[in-house]
């Protein structure tokens, strides 16, 4: 959880969610990612340090090319954190709900 | 329950939405009467609003007291800055966790729908930066303060 910080702060960048955007259908290398943002690939590699350091995507060894991964863990504690802040949320609005079922309109006056 | 929805929203809004069975004028005032908001903004089970102000009129203020009631605590200011009866309300609140947090900008919407009502709460902050940072940070504090934090910071 330590890393949401960072996580939330690679997300703040457009490019960088359109490169997991990408990632989400699979393995890519710099060179893949590169072509569809018409970015050089030095751009493309620092967006890609910051999403590593963020925990949010993985890269494997593979010669020179290292390609890229979706980091499962690091995705899931975001979706796990906005899953969290919806059931605190979504809680204060059913009992929210108990007092609507409570409030008479005829008691209207003492509302007021 | 389905029936609420949280989205991120563009680089620095949030926007929550929520359906209601009860007429916009009721779900207005329990968003602006304190002996009401006092029922239910509560977050988790043992939290309590001890102190609830409410000033729904331009420029009035609104300053919202959370205590678990074991020396647990911390507190929200804000002030209206346009108010629709049972239609609409504009303000701007900040959370004291105990540092002050960013302000953040709220507009609230009483839809009608139905014999019911639509809420759509539209947050904004001051940049994606102070999004992210609050959506970060609301870790550190826990869960207990996750609640008010999602009304205040998201």
């Amino acid at each position: 959880m330590r890393n949401l910080d960072s996580a939330f702060s690679a997300l703040s960048d457009p490019t960088r969610r359109a490169i997991l955007a990408r990632l989400a259908s699979g393995e890519a290398t710099v060179m893949e990612l590169a072509k569809p943002f018409e970015m050089s690939q030095p751009a493309v590699s620092r967006h890609l340090k910051v999403l590593e350091n963020a925990g949010l995507i993985a890269r494997r060894a593979e010669g020179a090319k290292r390609p890229c991964r979706l980091a499962k863990a690091g995705v899931d504690a975001i979706d796990e954190w906005l899953a969290m802040l919806r059931e605190a949320l979504a809680r204060n609005y059913d009992r929210l709900d108990q007092i609507l079922a409570d409030m008479n309109p005829k008691d209207g006056e003492e509302m007021r | 329950m389905s029936k609420m929805t949280l989205t991120i929203e563009g680089d620095k809004h949030i926007v929550v939405t929520r359906r209601f069975a009860a007429p916009p004028e009721a779900v207005y005032r329990a968003h602006t009467e304190p002996h009401l908001i006092q029922k239910w903004l509560l977050g988790p089970d043992g939290w309590t609003m001890p102190v609830c102000i409410s000033e729904p009129r331009p420029n009035g203020k609104m300053r919202y007291e959370w205590t678990n009631g074991k020396g647990g605590g911390f507190y929200l200011t804000g002030e209206y800055l346009e108010v629709e009866p049972y239609s609409r309300i504009v303000h701007v609140e900040r959370m004291y966790l105990p540092d002050p947090t960013p302000d953040n900008h709220v507009e609230t919407r009483f839809d009608q729908d139905g014999d019911g009502t639509l809420l759509t709460l539209r947050m904004t902050l001051p940049d994606t930066e102070t999004r992210a940072r609050m959506l970060a940070t609301g870790m550190e504090h826990g869960m207990e303060a996750s609640y008010v934090r999602l009304e205040s910071t998201i």
